[in-house]
C-alpha cells in the first residue's frame, strides 16, 4: 500500500484519541496525553482540533456524555452513570448532560425506556412494510400492531 | 417527487458480528434493535452524523426471503466480496484510515488522491466493500 505524507502525525493523534476512548472514565490529565503523543501542548491541541473538530477536553466530555446516554438507555441509575463515566459530582454531570443533550439524565432515561417498550410491544411500527412482508413478520400474530 | 432515502439494507453473514463491526469499529449508532422471533432480529444502524438514514443489517438466512439454496449462494457471494454498497464520507481520511486500521478493519486500498477526492477502500466483517472518501 502507498504511504501518505505526515503519517506519523496522524498516528500519534489517533493514538491519543483512542487513549481517551479507552480511559474516558479515569481522571485523565490531558497534558500527559500531549506528552505521550510527543507534542507540545498547544501543537497537540491544534492538530487534534483540526482532525476531530473538538479540543481533546471537549472530545473527552463528548465521549463521557455518549457513554452516559448508552448506560441510561440500559436503565442504569443516574448516580451510577455519573461516576462510571468519570464525573465527580451529580450536579455537574446533570447540568452538563442537560446542556448538551437537551434533557436531564433521568428524563433521557425515561424517554429511552419508553422507546424500548414501544419497540418490543409494536415492532412493526419501526420496520418498513416491505422488509417486514418479505421476512414473513406481518403474518405473525404476536408482532401485529 | 422523491426527496430522500431513509432506509438501505446490507446483507451480512452474522448480525452479532456485524453489530460489533459497524458500532464498535466504525462508530455507527444503533437506531433500532428489535427481536422478531426465534433467530430473527431487525437491526438498523446510522452513521454518527446521519441519524435519519437507517442501514438495515440483514442476516442472510433461509426463510421467507431466501430459499436454502439461494441463501447459500448469497452467503458465498457476500463472502467473496462481490458486493459494494456505497461510499462513507469522513472529515479526515488519513486519521480515519489509521484509526480503523488500528481497530482491525481490513483495507484493500490506502488513501489515495484521485481527481474526485481522496479515496480508500475497506471491507466489512462479512466481505462487503465500501469506499471511504474525503471530498477535495
Amino acid at each position: 500500500m502507498e504511504q501518505y505524507p505526515k503519517i506519523y502525525l496522524y498516528r500519534r493523534i489517533v493514538q491519543a484519541k483512542l487513549f481517551i476512548d479507552e480511559h474516558f472514565a479515569d481522571n485523565l490529565d490531558l497534558h500527559n496525553i500531549s506528552d505521550e503523543a510527543c507534542f507540545s501542548k498547544f501543537h497537540f491541541i491544534r492538530l487534534f482540533r483540526k482532525i476531530y473538530g473538538k479540543t481533546p477536553h471537549q472530545y473527552l466530555i463528548a465521549v463521557r456524555i455518549e457513554k452516559a446516554k448508552m448506560l441510561l438507555g440500559k436503565d442504569t441509575p443516574v448516580s451510577e452513570v455519573c461516576y462510571t463515566v468519570g464525573f465527580e459530582s451529580i450536579s455537574s454531570f446533570s447540568g452538563l448532560f442537560r446542556r448538551l443533550v437537551g434533557l436531564s439524565p433521568s428524563a433521557y432515561a425515561q424517554d429511552q425506556q419508553e422507546i424500548k417498550a414501544r419497540i418490543i410491544k409494536t415492532p412493526l411500527r419501526f420496520i418498513p412494510g416491505c422488509f417486514a412482508e418479505r421476512n414473513g413478520w406481518t403474518k405473525k400474530a404476536i408482532l401485529k400492531n | 417527487m422523491i426527496t430522500r432515502m431513509n432506509h438501505v439494507s446490507i446483507f451480512v453473514l452474522n448480525q452479532d458480528s456485524a453489530f460489533d463491526f459497524y458500532v464498535n469499529k466504525l462508530g455507527f449508532k444503533v437506531h433500532t434493535d428489535a427481536p422478531m422471533g426465534p433467530g430473527m432480529r431487525w437491526l438498523t444502524v446510522c452513521p454518527p452524523e446521519q441519524p435519519d438514514l437507517e442501514i438495515a443489517l440483514m442476516a442472510i438466512t433461509e426463510g421467507m426471503m431466501f430459499s436454502k439454496e439461494t441463501a447459500e449462494q448469497m452467503r458465498e457471494l457476500v463472502r467473496k466480496g462481490t458486493f459494494g454498497f456505497g461510499v462513507f464520507e469522513c472529515n479526515n481520511i488519513y486519521a480515519t484510515y489509521e484509526e480503523l486500521k488500528m481497530k482491525g478493519v481490513e483495507f484493500t486500498k490506502a488513501p489515495k488522491e484521485e481527481f474526485y477526492g481522496i479515496e480508500a477502500l475497506l471491507k466489512d466483517d462479512s466481505g462487503n466493500w465500501f469506499s471511504l472518501g474525503q471530498k477535495k
